[in-house]
């Protein structure tokens, strides 16, 4: 008989997702009975059941779906900005040294510095605008963007760098056959977590000034005393967020299938 | 690689940063607009603002909000992220759902926090706890899950009781997992005291911050703005050296 090594019970796939949604239905149970039983105000919190029979009608109406557009759309633009600073300035501050001796001290300085205090600033500046949303994502996840591409730059080969340069390649040649595929990882797992962040700060911007999008509607259902509705809206925007995680993760395997990272049973 | 490299970086260091300051500092003094204050006109206004017309009332209840609630997240993240990861079961159990109220952008409980605990420091505390301790959970379940499986088994073979393999091996090695976790909710710490203070505050650095823009007071918006931004510089630069401190002997301190 041939050896097969058994896994214990409770490391098989099929257990965990099991016990998974057992934890799930678990949780809606005790959410249900809280609410029955009075522990929480039945006037503070809506009972599940409602709450999942609002999210199918919400699911069902043109308004949800352009909201969900509305956010998404806020985030990929700041994003975009975003990417389009972060991106350049952190590769540059990874390939050159004097270039990240320049300009260390100040991204070290700004870095930590929550994004969120320009809000006021950016309401007398663009008012309650979409511009608004773009700039504070933007300022959310460029840093992400500019760590994660000062590591690309710093994980180029230098053989691979000292050979483009034996070759005499042009600028534009060297960018795109050696810097860009090169430093492709790490910068498709910049752009991932940094769209978790754009996503999330698209829908607090939104939420806080009342941009229309997922954030507005939250605050539109509880002012209009919806609460099923809000409820509904806030767990939609949990399961958008993993759903674009999801999808996210499943564009950077097929992206960086050529990758060693992506290879079974590689070290990375 | 050239020995004069690190002095010419050092210079170029303080060089640059030097010049980026100064060049604020001309257009902050040159610019109409006025949303832009002389940068010495507003450090000021900061100094006054914050040392101590606004110390009591504003900067004090913020920090103290913020600590309790990075606190409770911590001891409370900690022990449930242990329990996690050592029991298998429990973590099968409940990572589905711990990652589904992760994924809930922390903002978004604003409203039903406010619905249930009102406008008040419970509601503020809590918001910063029920946020900050998923991190510091799932960092810590996932920590203590990639024990190595041998190191384990050599303590129990030693007899070591299950409290001290805890406390003598478990802990220490999930130690920098739980840092990172703790890390990153601090930022979330700062982030929701900014903005339970936002919303509907009466008290707190974030509510003073709102109140300026609403009344167009423009120095001391900005004055507002340069401290939170300082708070952040300040806790994650305490962080560090805490970490540095507790985990010297772990070699990518500070890594995720």
């Amino acid at each position: 008989m041939p050896h097969v090594e058994r896994l214990p019970l409770i490391e098989r796939k099929s257990v965990q997702i099991l016990l998974g949604l057992l934890g799930l239905l678990l949780a809606l149970v005790v959410w249900d009975l809280a609410v029955r039983t009075e522990f929480v105000n039945p006037i503070d919190v809506s009972p599940p059941a409602d709450v999942a029979e609002e999210l199918i009608a919400l699911l069902g109406t043109s308004a949800l779906w352009s909201d969900i557009l509305e956010t998404l759309k806020g985030a990929a633009i700041g994003l975009l900005v975003a990417a389009a600073i972060g991106i350049p300035l952190g590769t540059l501050m990874g390939l050159i040294p004097a270039v990240n001796a320049a300009l260390r001290p100040t991204v070290e300085f700004l870095r930590p510095v929550p994004g969120i205090t320009l809000i006021p600033l950016a309401i007398l500046i663009w008012g309650q605008s979409i511009t608004t949303v773009w700039f504070l994502v933007a300022v959310g996840c460029v840093w992400t963007l500019v760590i994660q591409s000062f590591y690309a730059g710093q994980a180029m080969d230098e053989v691979t760098l000292d050979t483009a340069r034996t070759l005499r390649l042009t600028r534009r040649r060297f960018i795109w056959s050696v810097v860009l595929p090169g430093t492709m990882p790490y910068l498709v797992t910049g752009l991932r977590i940094a769209l978790t962040i754009a996503l999330i700060a698209a829908i607090s911007v939104e939420l806080l000034i009342g941009v229309p999008g997922l954030g507005s509607a939250i605050v539109e259902a509880q002012n209009a005393g919806r609460l099923p509705e809000m409820y509904a809206l806030i767990v939609i925007s949990g399961l958008l967020g993993i759903l674009i995680q999801v999808v996210f993760s499943a564009i950077e395997k097929h992206v960086l299938r050529w990758h060693e990272s992506q290879r079974p049973g590689s070290g990375q | 690689m050239n020995s004069e490299t690190p002095i010419l970086h050092r210079a170029l260091a303080i060089g640059v940063t030097t010049a980026i300051v100064g060049l604020l500092w001309l257009y902050t003094s040159q610019s109409s607009s006025y949303l832009v204050v002389d940068m010495g006109e507003m450090l000021t206004r900061f100094r006054e603002i914050w040392f101590f017309e606004r110390f009591t009332s504003d900067f004090v209840p913020s920090i103290e909000r913020l600590a309790m609630g990075y606190a409770l997240a911590v001891v409370f993240g900690v022990a449930f992220g242990l329990g996690l990861g050592m029991l298998p079961a429990f973590r099968a159990l409940l990572m589905p759902l711990v990652s589904f109220l992760r994924a809930i952008p922390p903002v978004a409980m604003l409203p039903p926090a406010i619905i249930i605990l009102g406008i008040g420091n419970t509601m503020r505390v809590f918001i910063i706890a029920f946020i900050c301790v998923w991190p510091i959970v799932l960092n810590t379940a996932d920590g203590v899950a990639e024990l190595d499986r041998t190191m384990l088994s050599t303590a129990r073979a030693y007899g070591l009781s299950r409290w001290e393999r805890l406390r003598l091996i478990v802990l220490p090695a999930t130690m920098p997992r739980i840092f990172a976790g703790m890390r990153t909710s601090l930022t979330f710490a700062l982030l929701l005291m900014i903005i339970s203070e936002l919303v509907a505050g009466t008290s707190g650095i974030g509510a003073f911050l709102i109140s300026a823009q609403q009344r167009f007071q423009i120095p001391d918006m900005w004055a507002a703005i340069i401290l939170l931004g300082l708070l952040g510089i300040v806790l994650n630069y305490l962080f560090t050296l805490m970490e540095r401190r507790v985990i010297h002997w772990h070699i990518r301190s500070g890594g995720k």
